[in-house]
């Protein structure tokens, strides 16, 4: 039984609550100051972006160049013509695109399949040897970039796919991050379910395909969008192993955009924002409950 | 005799099938990390590539007088030591705040998440035009008098560098904290409520209490990402920043273009020790919290 708060709580409750809505607001509007900023600056013409930001972004190419700097929400005049030069005019970005795809999407697809496997292993059967392993993958998964950089380099090397994607796809395809994610959402999967099976005949890789896939449908989705958002803004990985120039995704080409090209450097990064914005307002809860899950280590 | 025969063949076969499942994962991990950075064990204790002779710790202690090393590790240590801290506490609030039922909750949580998305090069430039010399935020300043700053080549440089730690990863914790606080059972703040419990003693006594493994593992997961951060650094300062910026990304990077493999090996050496050290003691931090709330 639930005792009622007294008027008087009440009412404080009440103010409490409008006071963090609007800290809340203020909170909300510098998180998506950066994103909206781009968005909307990638409709200015390359003028309008010169006489607001040349302070900073100077070239020795002349042309207006404004004391201040402005930082404006509001076009004067809505242009496409940075898209026009981006996507049609030169097909510099539109190639670097397509090697984001060919990069991304298969680590992605890879690494889900690569993980639900193990993940199924993890699940069914546990003992020491097993836990020392996953134990392992976790300590793994947390090591940061730069302590496996170098071996990462070294097995490329040998393997003769330095400078090829395959030495970016390969290492990406083993990440220990879904098998960890994964394994935790399969523990869950009722034990009848597999016992159900199993004594209908059922044999392990039937067992795997036609109930633990199914089960966990929105899991391997949620995954394979956090994988994605991951690996779509990748800088480090292709500076280093891919030094062909014309292999490398967007994701590194825009940042070497040259300074004399703001505005299109905002119309690409746009563009370049729109899948991963399409996978998080289609599959927001999903992304949620992926996040949510990785919150613990013990599974 | 035969049940029991049969019990362990049983046991055979199950462990072969589960190594079935596992090998396509554990290869992979055997041929792209574990190998390779046993080798990078190696490098780290011979004298050179080509005549290989063993001298087990000196390339650790050429690292640790390595003037460079030692700067990027000071800085990278101050940065993670305040910035790591700030970016729990801070996510609490923010899931805190949020659990308070107010109004248009979902559409926060998406505005929060929102920086996920946002690729490295828009950040990079967004940071340049705020915090330029000339920038908005001088001239947010101005308004009140406050003598203008030179971000990026002063000791405020780090400042710049937490500000976007922060707005990258505190929806990410956020999420993971509101997770930890939905896992609080009902009944015992029900309970606090009837009692006439105080709100800072709810928070402290039972929701701090619940949520100790989840502060755990954000901590572990905000040490990562402040490793993660210096990919925006880089970019926006290129190979030698100013000097407080100067972080072991920097180190490895500019190492790695003159190729010196035992310098790197020695570094990555001393990088994965510190990092499992710290994640062992966290991990044993959060058995000893855990014990009275799980059971």
């Amino acid at each position: 039984m639930k005792k009622k708060a007294p008027a008087r709580l009440r009412k404080k409750h009440y103010f409490g609550r409008g006071a963090m809505f609007v800290l809340c607001a203020v909170f909300a509007v510098l998180f998506l100051l950066p994103t909206v900023l781009t968005i909307t600056n990638s409709f200015m013409s390359e003028a309008e972006i010169k006489s607001n930001y040349g302070m900073i972004f100077a070239t020795t190419t002349g042309g207006y160049v404004s004391k201040t700097v402005n930082l404006k929400f509001i076009p004067d005049k809505v242009t496409l013509s940075q898209y026009i030069t981006g996507l049609i005019k030169s097909p510099e970005y539109l190639l670097k695109l397509w090697n984001s795809i060919l990069l991304v999407v298969p680590i992605v697809l890879l690494q889900v399949g690569v993980a639900a496997v193990a993940a199924y292993s993890f699940t069914r059967w546990r003992g020491k040897i097993r836990s020392g392993i996953f134990f392992f993958y976790v300590i793994l998964m947390l090591m940061p970039y730069q302590v496996t950089l170098v071996p990462n380099y070294l097995v490329s090397q040998w393997l003769g796919i330095i400078n090829t994607r395959w030495s970016i796809i390969l290492p990406g395809m083993f990440a220990p991050f879904s098998v960890f994610l994964l394994t935790k959402f399969m523990r869950r999967i009722p034990y009848s379910l597999i016992e159900a099976a199993k004594v209908d005949g059922a044999g392990e890789w039937e067992i795997f395909t036609k109930i633990c896939l199914p089960q966990c449908r929105s899991a391997l989705y949620s995954i394979a969008i956090l994988v994605f958002i991951d690996y779509w803004n990748m800088v480090e990985q292709p500076l280093i192993l891919l030094q062909d120039a014309d292999a490398q995704p967007l994701s590194v080409f825009l940042s070497s955009i040259n300074t004399g090209e703001i505005g299109l450097a905002f119309a690409m990064a746009t563009v370049y924002m729109i899948p991963s914005l399409l996978l998080f307002l289609h599959g927001e809860e999903y992304l949620v409950e992926g996040i949510a899950n990785s919150g613990s280590v013990k599974g | 005799m035969d049940r029991l025969k049969e019990k362990n063949r049983m046991k055979r076969q199950d462990f072969l099938r589960s190594l079935c499942f596992l090998s396509p994962s554990l290869i992979g991990v055997g041929v792209f990390f574990i190998v390779p950075f046993g080798v990078v064990v190696y490098y780290s204790m011979i004298d050179g590539v080509g005549s290989r002779n063993f001298v087990f710790i000196e390339n650790f202690i050429k690292l640790f007088d390595n003037s460079a090393f030692l700067l990027a590790a000071k800085n990278t240590l101050h940065f993670s030591a305040i910035a790591v801290p700030l970016a729990v506490i801070l996510a609490m609030v923010l899931a805190l705040m949020l659990e308070c039922r107010i109004p248009l909750k979902s559409q926060f949580r998406t505005f929060f998440l929102s920086p996920m998305m946002v690729p490295v090069a828009s950040v990079v430039l967004i940071w340049q035009v705020l915090f330029n010399y000339n920038g908005t935020i001088n001239e947010f300043l101005a308004l009140f008098d406050i003598a203008k700053i030179d971000w990026l080549q002063s000791d405020h440089c780090q400042t710049v560098v937490m500000i976007l730690f922060l707005w990258k990863n505190l929806g990410y914790n956020m999420i993971l904290f509101m997770a930890g606080l939905a896992n609080i059972p009902k009944e015992l703040l029900e309970v606090a409520d009837v009692e006439g419990a105080s709100e800072w003693y709810k928070f402290f006594a039972i929701k701090l209490r619940y949520l100790s493994p989840t502060v755990l593992f954000v901590m572990i997961l905000s040490l990562i990402s402040s490793f993660k951060v210096f990919r925006e650094v880089y970019l926006l300062t290129g190979d030698y920043p100013y000097e407080k910026l100067y972080m072991l990304q920097h180190f490895m990077n500019n190492t790695f273009r003159s190729l010196d493999y035992q310098k790197l090996s020695a570094a990555a050496v001393v990088m994965a020790l510190v990092m499992v050290v710290l994640i062992a003691l966290l991990f044993a931090i959060e058995d000893w919290f855990g014990k009275d709330v799980e059971g």
